[in-house]
């Protein structure tokens, strides 16, 4: 196999040459590119001499502890209480910053905390925003995986007939694939204003009882709401993909199980669903990939606001190498992502092997 | 075969007519004003007439959008490739001229000896950048609105103090004029916030970094002053008297012209639009004072020469010859900057001695404060925006602070501190 891929193939060499070379040029020596970066200190701007600083960066990134906080008491030893009757905590900002009983969380930022008895468990962190990055873009992926990986299964096998007029259809939903996603996240960003047209259907459809709110604009929704709009924007791709895929499914193939006498269910479960196998996993990787590179919207609706609800993996990478002009740090995010979505690209080859 | 011979040999003679024509040497040079018709006008304007009247040098200019064009210097720095003459914002030369990108200027030095000291870009002893122009930011209100809420007039020399424009803030909300009390322009992201907005901190009594060494923000962003700062800017939103960092982008264009704001900080380039609107009791007031007198930002785009021009003799003259009152007076008319010069300022319709802006030619040359004159304040702006969004939005104010003065004293640590 091997002695016939090197020798007496020189045709399939010279067509694979073009896209080889441009992936190598553009994809693998940036990512080695990236890697190598990752383990010194080059700034975008500086006349300083780049340094090699082992893993400091992915330090700097990952770090990441608990700290116990006791509550205050006053000098009998009893416990104070808010009016409330919970019990009063000193600052964490005591612990972190200029203690030196406390030195192993210098610099360190609280990013959550949960009660044990009365003692607060603080996890902090050195870099509070990059573990919200990581926890926005993974929420992301699992909420938007599965859902535009459904929803595009259901338009392809709802455009998948011969009905007069169906390619009006095909293109509708092909549509927002076809627009520009900064175009798109610009006009969901007037539909999703405090008295924009979602609001206003909201509210006229629930004869007034719904309150405008500001998706955007408030951490509980904002998340949510580029999911949403993520979704619509994008399916239609994927129902594209499955379109394909349903297509290639012999015809013979429906005529038996009509002539056995199927429902329509026993139909899509033992015809379509395994004519898709291929097809199906092609679309949950490439959807998850996709989901992981999450940065457009961000960048154009909220700028990873308000308070880090919104701001992704690849937003970050972005912001820190050019605004900020930290290309290591930068560049040592891409390394953590790269090495995330492989690790699930995999797992989800190996989950849906052949058996 | 034929084509081919037939191009080269076209090639060979339009270049060789070029040169023939043009004796001059040619300079590049790069503006941000890409997209802005008039703009454009203005500096094709003056580099026709350079042409025209030098003999030695031919100066060829190349636009860009401002969106996209420091990333465009940077990326020419990165490649060599960088123009001979380049205009830069402000307060990003320390951070040009830092890196080596360029040079210091070799201008007479008298040519600028009046102009306003937000125009003048140096670093580390040396100029590096003039502007043609300055800009300046003002609280817009209504005569009408001041009446309505029976408030007295603040002056330059007697602005409202910080309780003052709170009451004001109070009455505004209290009546039914305006929908939101105060604008202060959340949906401007990037540099307007630390242009805008640190204004208020200094103000306070905190910076954004400690401008006696330049080498921390400890105590500048996080010392009791910046604190109390936090809190009053975390009130506005809380209180209800600003629309936050979801504001809409339109809004914040023309919810003051549209009487949806009662008060609105804004610039001078936003008042010959609000004036034409028909706003014709408007007023430029001065900032509020909260314990440190009334703070406005400066330094707009300025010219300067990269450090690789091999023609530095002509790209100082093209920038000595663009600082003429004219060029000046032209880009102010033009675009309603603030010209750099009282001679110029004069010359002008809106800047002259009766003229509807001449308000901010003071309010540049008494209140106004450069940002931190620092290769670091790129990124410490970048921080200091991301601190100001999340206080709006409800962060804690000190673990907000904190956190910024970190980030900026590891970047400070990390670029061997900037050369200070």
């Amino acid at each position: 196999m091997a002695s016939k891929l090197v020798t007496s193939n020189r045709a399939g060499w010279t067509f694979a040459f073009p896209g080889v070379s441009l992936l190598t040029l553009f994809i693998v020596v940036p990512f080695f590119f990236a890697f190598f970066l990752s383990l010194t200190n080059q700034r975008l701007i500086s006349p300083n001499p780049t340094e090699f600083v082992g893993l400091d960066n992915y330090r700097d990134l990952l770090s990441i502890s608990v700290l116990s906080i006791e509550p205050e008491v006053d000098d009998a030893g009893v416990v104070l209480r808010d009016a409330d009757g919970n019990p009063k905590y000193p600052r964490v900002r005591t612990f972190t910053r200029n203690n030196p009983d406390y030195k192993q969380y210098a610099g360190m930022r609280e990013w959550f905390r949960w009660h044990s008895g009365e003692t607060a468990k603080v996890i902090v962190a050195t870099d509070v925003v990059f573990w919200n990055s990581l926890r926005n873009t993974l929420m992301f992926v699992v909420v938007v995986a599965p859902i535009q990986d459904a929803l595009a299964l259901g338009l392809a096998l709802l455009i998948n007939q011969r009905l007069r007029g169906i390619n009006v259809y095909r293109a509708i939903y092909f549509m927002p694939v076809v627009v520009s996603i900064v175009v798109v996240s610009l006009l969901w960003r007037f539909l999703y204003a405090e008295d924009g047209l979602l609001n206003s259907i909201l509210g006229a459809l629930s004869f007034g009882l719904f309150e405008g709110r500001d998706w955007l604009g408030s951490p509980d929704t904002a998340l949510g709401a580029i999911e949403a709009m993520s979704i619509w924007q994008a399916v239609g791709f994927h129902m594209v993909i499955w379109l394909s895929g349903l297509q290639t499914i012999p015809p013979t193939l429906y005529e038996v199980s009509r002539i056995e006498g199927a429902s329509k269910w026993q139909t899509f479960r033992y015809v379509t669903w395994p004519g898709l196998r291929n097809t199906a996993i092609l679309v949950l990787i490439v959807i998850t990939m996709q989901a992981f590179a999450l940065f457009a919207q961000i960048d154009v609706m909220t700028n990873g606001g308000p308070l880090d609800s919104t701001t992704t993996l690849v937003f970050q990478a972005v912001e820190r190498g050019y605004a900020k002009q930290d290309i290591s740090g930068g560049s040592a995010i891409s390394v953590i992502l790269f090495l995330l979505v492989l690790t699930i690209s995999l797992v989800q080859r190996y989950l849906t092997r052949e058996k | 075969m034929n084509l081919k011979t037939t191009l080269a040999g076209a090639l060979v003679v339009s270049t060789s007519w070029a040169s023939m024509a043009v004796a001059q040497t040619d300079l590049t040079m790069w503006y941000h004003g890409g997209g802005n018709e008039v703009e454009s006008a203005l500096i094709n304007q003056i580099v026709s007439d350079f042409n025209a009247t030098n003999a030695d040098y031919n100066v060829n200019l190349e636009s860009f959008p401002q969106g996209s064009y420091n990333d465009s210097i940077v990326a020419a720095a990165l490649a060599g490739d960088l123009p001979d003459i380049i205009d830069v914002d402000g307060p990003v030369m320390p951070n040009w001229a830092w890196a080596n990108y360029m040079q210091p200027l070799s201008i007479d030095e008298t040519i600028i000896a009046d102009f306003l000291p937000g125009t003048i870009g140096r670093w580390n002893g040396e100029l590096y950048s003039v502007g043609l122009w300055d800009a300046a930011v003002s609280l817009y209100a209504r005569q009408s609105t001041l009446d309505a809420l029976g408030l007295r007039t603040p002056t330059l020399d007697n602005p409202w103090t910080g309780d003052e424009f709170m009451a004001a803030l109070d009455a505004a909300k209290a009546s039914d004029i305006c929908e939101y009390a105060f604008d202060p322009g959340m949906a401007w992201t990037g540099e307007w916030y630390p242009y805008a907005f640190s204004p208020f901190l200094q103000s306070f009594g905190g910076d954004i970094v400690d401008r006696s060494t330049y080498k921390t923000a400890e105590g500048a962003l996080n010392g009791d002053e910046a604190l109390e700062f936090g809190a009053w800017w975390q009130s506005l939103f809380a209180g209800g008297y600003a629309p936050g960092t979801s504001q809409d982008p339109s809004d914040r264009d023309t919810g003051f012209i549209d009487g949806k704001y009662c008060f609105s900080w804004n610039g001078n380039w936003a008042a010959v639009a609000t004036l034409d609107a028909g706003v014709d009791d408007l007023l430029f007031l001065p900032a509020p004072d909260f314990g440190k007198g009334s703070v406005i930002g400066a330094g707009s785009w300025q010219f300067g020469i990269s450090a690789t021009s091999e023609h530095a003799e002509g790209a100082n003259a093209f920038i000595e010859f663009a600082l003429q009152d004219k060029y000046l007076a032209a880009f102010s008319d033009g675009i309603g900057l603030i010209p750099s010069t009282m001679a110029a300022a004069a010359m002008t319709k809106n800047y002259a001695e009766n003229g509807p802006l001449n308000v901010y030619f003071a309010l540049s040359s008494e209140q106004a404060l450069v940002r931190p004159v620092s290769p670091g304040y790129v990124v410490a702006a970048k921080v200091f925006e991301k601190a100001l969004a999340d206080i709006a939005n409800g962060a804690d104010v000190a673990d907000t602070l904190d956190a910024a003065v970190d980030e900026i004293n590891t970047d400070f640590e990390r670029n061997g501190g900037y050369g200070h």
